[in-house]
């Protein structure tokens, strides 16, 4: 890897960039016109400047121009001198949105076009009232104007006692101006009181230097540039006179203190983590196989061993809980992208949308964050397309003319929980259900419900839009929502209210790092089935089994029919082992349940998730892989997926031969 | 002994590219974000030049220079400012507040060098 102290710096540059423009972002909205909070205007002025500062260092001149005239906007209006109002706010938001645009552009990610960016730049101009204000464009401090080759300069130098105060050396400025060449320095001390006279702090010293150089005045100036308003100063170059004249001294008072509460943090390379918690979920493998080897063991002779390797279990799962907790992000980081989302979109199509967020603390991996950022985006902009009615339609139907979306996160069950909630039209039941017999995905004739025509719209090849609109309907659709989704290991459920409202659901684990699995053994094999969805296991009694036309054998339990999967035919495996004949109840997302049919229950365990996708392909009904205290690998199941598979095509996904296992042919009727 | 020199500034990027600019040439670098804690990383051992931005939360630039100069230990201590070409307003307050001396950001590292020789020795 060529990775140089610039390569660090730049990412270091676009990471802050990213957490200020967040900062600023948050601080913008949370912001009340009336009142404006002076300290939110200042955090809010920083962001910009910082990025401004970093921006120039790199030679991003894109960015500082634009930053530069930002910057002065927000200076104005922290100092009083502007005042904000509806409009005004709306168009800081939009210098916001160029400011990221820009940044991501010299990330050298999505190039920018320039027309908003001259526009809002303007924009900002003009409200400042101001007309010039050149931005710092290709500032190089180190540019002398070359215009004089040198030569004999005679400098008469008096300081004064405010620039001994402001820890200036003499001394070094003429060790400085040696540097520059041959230089002949007297010493005036005329003015030296006697001894018991003398004051410490008093200047008394004047110098007379001759100097020969090879460089031009404004580099001999230069030497003098931090004290030339605390000092006597002439410089005689041949016959040119040049004398500097102390001047008026700057008054501003100093700004004072602002407060804003910065957490003790630290920045760590996310390689780093990923280390750690690859090492972690090691450790979590050995740990299970030293725990599967004592079982074995005779507890009376090995008393302390196995007191030991019950206390490194223990400590195993903290190390490990601690080590997520540091992968762990607030939703906050996705979210904030959204209300410019909505503020985009709503603007293009003419519609008032308010967009609240709930839940923006709530915490996640860092990964599950990462890709989290395009279902959601997804399902905000087919919410804002289709959901929410003009505002002349919402008038119609005794609505308020903004519509609003909810977009909350909550942890439930160990899982992350996200709801994009809109107060629109809701999704229409006959459209979807024409949109489907017309692309051929159901029968004209086929009887389904309401929860089962929804679903219809995570379809491939399905989309309700009556026209392409601009913003969705281009062909990705709610399938690769979908599809992004179950790849995490997560669900989408939707749920609609006519002329109220939709509602979509995403259901994420909070890792996907570990997993906590129920071991079981099924034809001969052995699978984890995530231990969140499991409801209970049974054996059933003679009786508790029926067969239903076309959907396989039902177990009836307390009063329902629930469809029976036997894991070893859906994987297709011989099954020569003894099978015992246990279910396992399993609750899918949304309430759908099943009982897988399994061998044997080996026991509750902590497993590491080795993704399938990463390492192999996808498979249907299973979620990914973890390795085994014996170092065997075992497949997870995928909860939602088997039950899919079996929906879709029930004669072919499994072996129809229903006596394949003794279960049912106990206790079906004949 | 390396000579010590402390870079005040908020923003992550410019504290690490100044602490290797120094670093590089051989100085001792501390590090603060603000100037609050500044103070706090100083305490009464003195440092043989300051170096610090002048937007800053808790403790701006200009509020650490004064609370420098006020500082028995730290009265004498070369201090540079970090500032852009448009901060001219707050350049004056810096160097009325006892400020040493400037460097316009964006910088090179040459010219950051040569600036904390030109105060520091």
């Amino acid at each position: 890897m060529t990775d140089t102290p610039f390569d660090q710096f730049r990412r270091t540059f676009f990471e802050e960039c990213a957490d200020l423009l967040t900062m600023a972002e948050g601080e913008l909205r949370g912001l009340d016109l009336n009142a404006p909070n002076s300290e939110s205007l200042h955090a809010i002025f920083r962001a910009v400047h910082s990025i401004k500062g970093g921006a120039g260092a790199f030679g991003f001149d894109r960015l500082v121009a634009f930053a530069h005239g930002f910057e002065s906007t927000l200076d104005a209006l922290r100092d009083h001198r502007l005042r904000l109002d509806r409009d005004h706010h709306d168009l800081i938001m939009r210098a916001f949105d160029v400011l990221a645009d820009l940044v991501q552009d010299a990330h050298g990610e999505s190039p920018m076009q320039g027309g908003s960016e001259q526009d809002i730049a303007d924009a900002l101009t003009r409200w400042r009232g101001d007309t010039a204000s050149p931005a710092p464009l290709s500032a190089s401090p180190a540019a002398h104007e070359k215009n004089s080759g040198g030569g004999c300069y005679l400098i008469r130098f008096t300081p004064n006692t405010q620039m001994l105060a402001k820890a200036n050396e003499p001394l070094l400025i003429l060790r400085e101006l040696k540097r520059l060449g041959q230089a002949t320095i007297t010493v005036d001390l005329s003015r030296l009181p006697g001894l018991c006279e003398m004051s410490s702090q008093e200047s008394y010293l004047s110098w007379t230097i001759e100097l020969h150089t090879a460089h031009d005045l404004d580099r001999v100036r230069e030497t003098f540039e931090f004290v030339l308003d605390d000092c006597e100063l002439s410089i005689t170059e041949h016959d040119t006179r040049k004398t500097e004249a102390p001047a008026a001294e700057g008054t501003e008072a100093p700004r004072g203190q602002t407060s804003a509460a910065s957490p003790t943090s630290m920045r760590v390379d996310i390689d780093k983590v990923d280390r750690l918690v690859n090492m972690v979920g090691e450790i979590v493998i050995t740990q299970a196989m030293l725990s599967q080897q004592i079982a074995h063991m005779q507890i009376d002779k090995h008393q302390e061993l196995m007191t030991g390797i019950e206390q490194m279990a223990w400590h195993t799962r903290e190390l490990q809980e601690s080590v997520m907790a540091i992968r762990a992000q607030p939703v906050r980081s996705v979210f904030q992208r959204m209300p410019r989302l909505v503020r985009e979109l709503s603007f293009a199509l003419g519609k008032e949308v308010r967009l609240v967020t709930e839940g923006e603390n709530t915490e996640v991996d860092k990964t599950v964050i990462e890709q989290l950022s395009d279902p959601l985006t997804h399902l905000i902009r087919n919410s804002v397309d289709h959901g929410i009615e003009t505002p002349d339609q919402r008038e119609v139907a005794e609505k308020p003319r903004i519509g609003t979306i909810t977009l909350s996160a909550a942890h439930r069950h160990g899982r992350i929980v996200i709801a994009v909630d809109d107060d629109g039209a809701g999704l229409n039941l006959e459209r979807i259900r024409a949109r489907a017999i017309e692309r051929g995905l159901i029968d004209a004739q086929a009887d389904l419900d309401q929860e089962a025509i929804l679903n219809l719209i995570f379809l491939p090849g399905f989309s309700t839009a009556a026209a392409v609109t601009n913003i969705s309907g281009r062909g990705v659709g709610m399938d690769v929502v979908k599809r992004n989704v179950q790849a995490m290991g997560g669900r989408v459920t939707v749920e609609s209210r006519p002329g109220q409202g939709a509602r979509f659901t995403l259901s994420l684990p909070l890792t996907l790092a570990v997993l906590d699995g129920m071991l079981v053994r099924a034809g001969g094999e052995r699978y984890v089935i995530p231990l969140a969805g499991i409801i209970e296991s049974i054996c059933p009694a003679p009786g508790m089994v029926a067969k239903l036309v076309g959907c396989g054998d039902v177990l009836h339990i307390r009063g329902e029919y629930v469809r029976l999967i036997p894991l070893h035919t859906a994987f297709n495996l011989h099954d020569d082992a003894q099978t015992n004949g246990l279910v396992v109840l399993v609750e899918a997302e949304g309430g759908r349940r099943a009982g897988f049919i399994v061998d044997e229950i080996i026991g509750q365990q902590q497993v590491v998730i080795k993704s399938m996708e990463t390492n192999y392909t996808h498979i249907p009904g299973i979620s990914a892989a973890t390795i085994l205290g014996d170092g065997r690998v075992a497949l997870i199941l995928d909860i939602s997926g088997l039950m899919d598979m079996r929906m879709m095509n029930p004669s072919s996904s499994f072996a129809p031969d229903t006596t394949a296992y003794p279960l049912s042919s106990d206790c079906l009727p004949s | 002994m390396s000579k010590k020199v402390l870079a005040v500034d908020d923003s992550q990027t410019m504290r690490e590219m100044v602490a290797f600019a120094l670093r590089q040439a051989g100085y001792d670098v501390l590090l603060a974000e603000d100037g609050q804690k500044a103070l706090g990383v100083l305490g009464s051992s003195p440092v043989d030049c300051v170096i610090t931005d002048l937007n800053m939360p808790q403790m701006d630039g200009i509020g650490l220079i004064q609370a420098l100069r006020a500082h028995p230990t730290h009265r004498g201590t070369p201090i540079l400012m970090l500032t852009t070409e448009s901060d001219d307003q707050k350049k004056q307050a810096g160097k009325a507040a006892g400020a040493t001396g400037w460097l316009v950001k964006p910088f090179n590292p040459e010219k950051l060098l040569d600036v904390v020789r030109r105060v520091s020795g």
